[in-house]
């Protein structure tokens, strides 16, 4: 997030399971403006990112963030903008902009939009660019981990294999990549249209120190986040085990969870639910 | 065709040697690498398995941390340049023609072509300078690179005019497209040449006819030229390395003194600088007849440079030819 400032502050104690919920109050708000959304994976991503953005990426001395963040799944999008939002990033009139024409609040977006270091959504990419990084922090000599995001559907991209080869290749111990593995895709469960299990087996043997955890439990992503990236000469490798609709019981089995285009009352309800 | 200026344009002649005087030399392409590299801190370079088949093993022997072996993998090679160009360096990702622009395409435009920042991509092997037919004869690149926003698009013509766009090339405010030329190349231009991102340069004067040619195809413009003259027709060359950002300006000019112009690339007639003049042209309003000669839409056939050329009628006897037919279709 070079150059963004943000409301971050060294002196709170910040409380991650309300900033949790705090994003995906934002992420059900970001969705009523059109009535839909990719609500599902911004409830899925909200305690990840609580923490990621809340605890675990260091700041430099003037704030900004010296960790890098690369998210390849672009349509999550959603979850990093109400996080930034939590940040005070964006403003909450232009959050609920999100998908809007001409919005910069895009449901996929560009490089180049404040907090987004790559241009994701052609999936499987992200963690190529966060391979980059990760060699050229370490050239640079900063000190900076790179989390990348990505999710268990991109896994089908070759690339991702390509990527996952040069990074253990390349000893990149300052490389996180966090695998959201939602169970869900464009067309179904990947276990029916293209199985990516066992992820952690497959990427440890790509060289990886990989460790399945459940994506929504507190105290799992404070043990493995950011302690697992002290790994030996290598890098790590967290796979999320994410609920889309995560908080919000009618979502978490609605069957178009993947994208949800909902009446104002349905989402209304949901944000009664989630409190 | 004069040097004096018509409309406001003024075109000032480039030296250029005889194309059957000019010397042989080594490619300069792995020594201008490692010049940048001792210049340049922030250069990086990365190859997919042909650091020593695109002259760039002696910049990983110089500056092995500042090299990037990325294995057969090319899609993921351009994603890496993406983010180390992220982290403050100026990436150079090395490959041949068909795989920086076919295999990686996708991964060009996403990593390296929606921001802003400095990265080359130096591709190996244009257009028909490998035998290897459709696998490795780069034909369609320049179309598919001039199609992103906000690429630059590169031909090099020589020995000289390749080290000069490399170090022009590294300080461009985005992406670059490069063709590279590796073992014997003729150094036709003579140095000291500065090469400037966007300008085609005047080679040749003539009356006549004239020839617009790219890359290695203006060295073959000017083989016909050099004929034509022996046959008492005055051919003029316009030399366009920048495919894009084009130089509209310049080849209008050109052809405001021509009834026909003939293009030379080596590339395919679809997309690449036949096309790129035709638009100039047409967009300007000129009624000229324009004929492109470059690789007919197939896949171009095996065997030795010349070979190629003779059988696609880009030799210079058959380039004359076609410039001389396109004439007598023009009156």
């Amino acid at each position: 997030m070079t150059g963004v400032i943000d409301h971050w502050s060294k002196d709170v104690e910040y409380d991650l399971d309300d900033v949790a919920l705090r994003i995906r109050r934002r992420v059900l708000d970001m969705c009523l403006g059109r009535g839909q959304g990719y609500a599902g994976q911004g409830l899925a991503l909200a305690d990840v990112f609580a923490h990621l953005y809340f605890r675990v990426m260091r700041r430099n001395p003037d704030g900004s963030l010296l960790d890098r963040f690369v998210l390849s799944t672009g349509h999550s999008a959603i979850a990093l903008f109400a996080t930034l939002g939590e940040l005070g990033v964006y403003e909450e009139e232009e959050l609920r902009t999100y998908g809007q024409a001409g919005s910069r609040i895009e449901e996929s977006p560009l490089e180049g939009t404040p907090g987004f270091e790559i241009t994701g959504g052609s999936l499987g990419q992200g963690l190529s660019q966060a391979v980059g990084m990760a060699l050229g922090e370490r050239l640079r000599g900063s000190g900076a981990k790179v989390y990348c995001l990505l999710s268990d559907g991109e896994l089908q991209e070759g690339q991702v294999w390509e990527a996952a080869m040069s990074a253990s290749h390349h000893h990149l111990d300052n490389l996180v990549a966090i695998v959201d593995n939602n169970h869900m895709q464009a067309d179904g469960a990947p276990a029916q249209v293209m199985e990516v299990e066992p992820v952690v087996e497959r990427l440890a043997a790509f060289g990886f120190v990989a460790e399945r955890i459940d994506g929504h439990d507190h105290e799992a992503l404070r043990r493995v986040l950011p302690h697992a990236s002290v790994a030996q000469h290598g890098p790590v490798a967290i796979v999320l085990e994410t609920v889309p609709g995560k908080g919000v019981e009618t979502f978490e089995h609605h069957h178009k969870v993947h994208y949800l285009r909902l009446t104002r009352d349905v989402w209304d309800e949901a944000i009664a639910e989630l409190g | 065709m004069t040097d004096t200026a018509a409309g406001s344009v003024k075109l000032e002649r480039t030296n250029v040697r005889s194309i059957a005087r000019a010397p042989l030399v080594e490619a300069p392409f792995a020594t201008t690498v490692v010049e940048l590299g001792r210049e340049r801190p922030d250069i990086v370079v990365l190859s997919a398995d042909l650091s020593k088949y695109t002259d760039i093993h002696p910049f990983a022997e110089t500056f092995p941390e500042r090299f990037f072996q990325l294995g057969m993998a090319e899609q993921n090679m351009m994603g890496v340049a993406g983010g180390l160009a992220k982290t403050g360096f100026c990436p150079i990702a090395v490959t041949y023609t068909v795989f920086a622009t076919r295999r990686a395409g996708d991964q060009v435009q996403m990593a390296l072509a929606t921001g802003h920042r400095t990265a080359v991509i130096a591709a190996f092997l244009p257009g028909i300078t490998t035998p290897f037919r459709a696998s490795h004869q780069g034909t369609d690149d320049l179309a598919i690179m001039r199609a992103i926003p906000g690429m630059t698009v590169i031909d090099p013509m020589d020995a000289t005019e390749l080290s000069a766009a490399l170090r022009a090339a590294v300080s461009v405010p985005g992406p670059v497209y490069l063709r590279g030329l590796r073992a014997s190349v003729a150094e036709v231009l003579v140095p000291p040449y500065e090469f400037e991102i966007g300008r085609a340069r005047l080679l040749r004067e003539g009356s006549d006819v004239g020839l617009v040619g790219t890359g290695l195809g203006t060295q073959w413009a000017l083989e016909a030229a050099e004929l034509l003259e022996t046959r008492g027709t005055s051919a003029a060359v316009l030399h366009v390395p920048t495919i894009k950002p084009f130089d509209t300006t310049a080849v209008v000019e050109f052809a405001s003194h021509f009834r026909a112009l003939v293009s030379v690339e080596n590339h395919s007639v679809v997309g690449g600088l036949g096309s790129a003049v035709c638009e100039a042209v047409a967009g300007a309003g000129m009624a000229c007849r324009v004929r492109r000669c470059g690789v007919p839409d197939r896949w171009a056939d095996a065997g030795p440079l010349d070979f190629i050329r003779e059988r696609l009628g880009l030799d210079g006897p058959s380039l004359a030819t076609s410039v001389v037919d396109n004439q007598e279709a023009a009156r």
